[in-house]
């Protein structure tokens, strides 16, 4: 375990490395490229924002940049072995998160009740189902904007795909950061890489950093 | 005697069976403390799974589409908050705009222009047009994106009229509509605007049209996809050729019959 003193955390607390630079910098940069998306199409979309912006061309035009720039970060952080690691511990789901899924089904917030590596089970499912919408969007978006490449039939599908599920999207987006808002330390994490010792083994006891 | 033995069916001695990604790593048998173990890949099948969701949504669109809005069209009119109406295929009107900005424009500084290959091109007020004898029709409107409103009533004076009036010349061929949003263009052969069911309207769901709506005066073209019906309509020029309009220079049909172009085959709605 990586021990330092962090100069923001309190005197005395002791830290430990949870993200490098390059993890921190795929999640501002794609969570930056998903706010000019959900802006731009919440101009496109609600008929009182999109009167007072207008502009349909251009807001378009930054809505297509934005979201075929969204997957980028991540491709780019493919370069980093920090991430890789991160990703494999997304992808893997061991016994500890079923019991974790469990409890949330319950509502159990006892932590002892939520076992967690360093991401917990709730983290892994956000992150693939979302790595999967923004495909989704990504491809039936492409099929809206380019379309000679698909019949004209599918466009009004793809559109169909693109408006309901960019709703979804947008009910989960304001939970992950509703939880974010609940939780200072995991932002403060993100932040700064660093997490107290303390925060680590009551929210994520099986995380060996 | 030797023979060749036939090619061993076995690989010689595969080192190391690769297909095991789901065995543990090797961790001390002493570890103090339990830790993350590996598990399955199970992320991996949730993002493939909402892949293969997200083709099966655009199989199935169509489906979906028609169930959803005949659902969401019944909540919509019981629903006083008009939240349904934010939904996707909620029903009613969306509002697009091409520009940044558009004036408004009541009766004291409206003014329609008819020119262009006429003897007798002309300027219209808001008023001189509600003097005009008026026409009224009850359609569904549909948007080329996919929206319907069913049943929308219109009111105004029939293009015909107007062109009539101003003596289109027999070189003519065409009519390009501009509008006092400064961007926004349409056209129509002389024979299309010249139907019955092509309005200068005034008035729509029994309301003088507002200005999110096109007002005070819009085009409506009852047999043709929405985009055809300009908004803000300030300009007829009678021409000897079709030019295609804002949209149409971006992909989309200038013969625009709803159900007969753009790929689209929705019922008509004239």
């Amino acid at each position: 375990m990586t021990l330092r003193a962090d100069p923001a955390a309190p005197p005395g607390a002791r830290t430990v490395r949870r993200f490098t630079r390059a993890e921190r910098w795929v999640h501002r940069v794609t969570a930056a490229l998903m706010g000019v998306c959900v802006v731009t199409a919440a101009c496109l979309y609600i008929p009182q924002l999109a009167e007072l912006v207008g502009r349909r061309e251009l807001v378009v035009r930054v809505h297509e940049c934005a979201g075929l720039a969204l997957p980028v970060p991540v491709l780019l952080g493919l370069a980093s072995r920090a991430f890789r690691a991160d990703l494999r511990f997304l992808n893997r789901f061991g016994p500890h998160d079923r019991l974790w899924l469990r409890a949330a089904l319950r509502r159990d917030q006892r932590p002892a009740s939520r076992p967690a590596g360093k991401f917990n089970a709730g983290q892994k499912v956000y992150a693939a189902w979302i790595a999967g919408a923004a495909l989704v969007m990504l491809g039936t978006g492409l099929m809206m904007w380019f379309t000679h490449l698909t019949p004209l039939m599918w466009r009004t599908s793809a559109t169909f795909v693109h408006d309901w599920l960019a709703l979804t999207i947008g009910i989960v987006l304001a939970g992950h950061i509703g939880m974010a808002i609940a939780d200072p330390e995991a932002r403060h994490g993100l932040r700064t890489g660093w997490v107290t010792s303390d925060w680590a083994n009551s929210e994520h006891p099986l995380w060996r950093p | 005697m030797t023979s060749v033995p036939p090619e061993s069916p076995e690989p010689p001695d595969a080192p190391d069976a690769p297909d095991a990604p789901d065995a543990p790593e090797q961790r001390p048998p002493d570890a103090p403390v339990p830790s993350e173990e590996p598990g399955r890949p199970i992320g991996r099948r949730v993002l493939l799974g909402t892949l293969g969701l997200g083709a099966l949504g655009v199989l199935a669109a169509p489906t979906l589409q028609r169930g959803l809005e005949g659902f969401l069209g019944a909540a919509a009119d019981k629903d006083p908050t008009g939240l349904t109406g934010l939904l996707p295929n909620g029903g009613g009107f969306r509002y697009y705009s091409v520009a940044a900005s558009v004036p408004h424009k009541d009766a004291t500084d409206y003014r329609l222009t008819v020119d262009g290959l006429v003897d007798r091109p002309a300027t219209y007020t808001l008023a001189d047009l509600r003097a005009l004898p008026q026409t009224r029709m009850t359609r569904d409107v549909q948007c080329v994106t996919g929206w319907r409103v069913p049943g929308t009533p219109f009111e105004g004076v029939r293009l015909s009229r107007l062109l009539d009036a101003a003596k289109v010349r027999p070189t003519a061929k065409a009519v390009r509509f501009t509008c006092f949003d400064g961007a926004y263009t349409e056209s129509l052969t002389l024979d299309q605007a010249r139907r019955a069911d092509v309005l200068v309207a005034l008035r729509m769901q029994n309301k003088d049209l507002g200005h999110d709506h096109g007002g005070p005066v819009r085009l409506y073209v009852a047999p043709m996809y929405f985009y055809k019906s300009a908004k803000w309509l300030s300009g007829i020029t009678v021409t000897d050729e079709v030019r295609p309009g804002y949209w149409e220079e971006r992909g989309y049909d200038v013969d625009a019959w709803v159900g007969r172009s753009n790929g689209r085959s929705d019922d008509p709605t004239s």
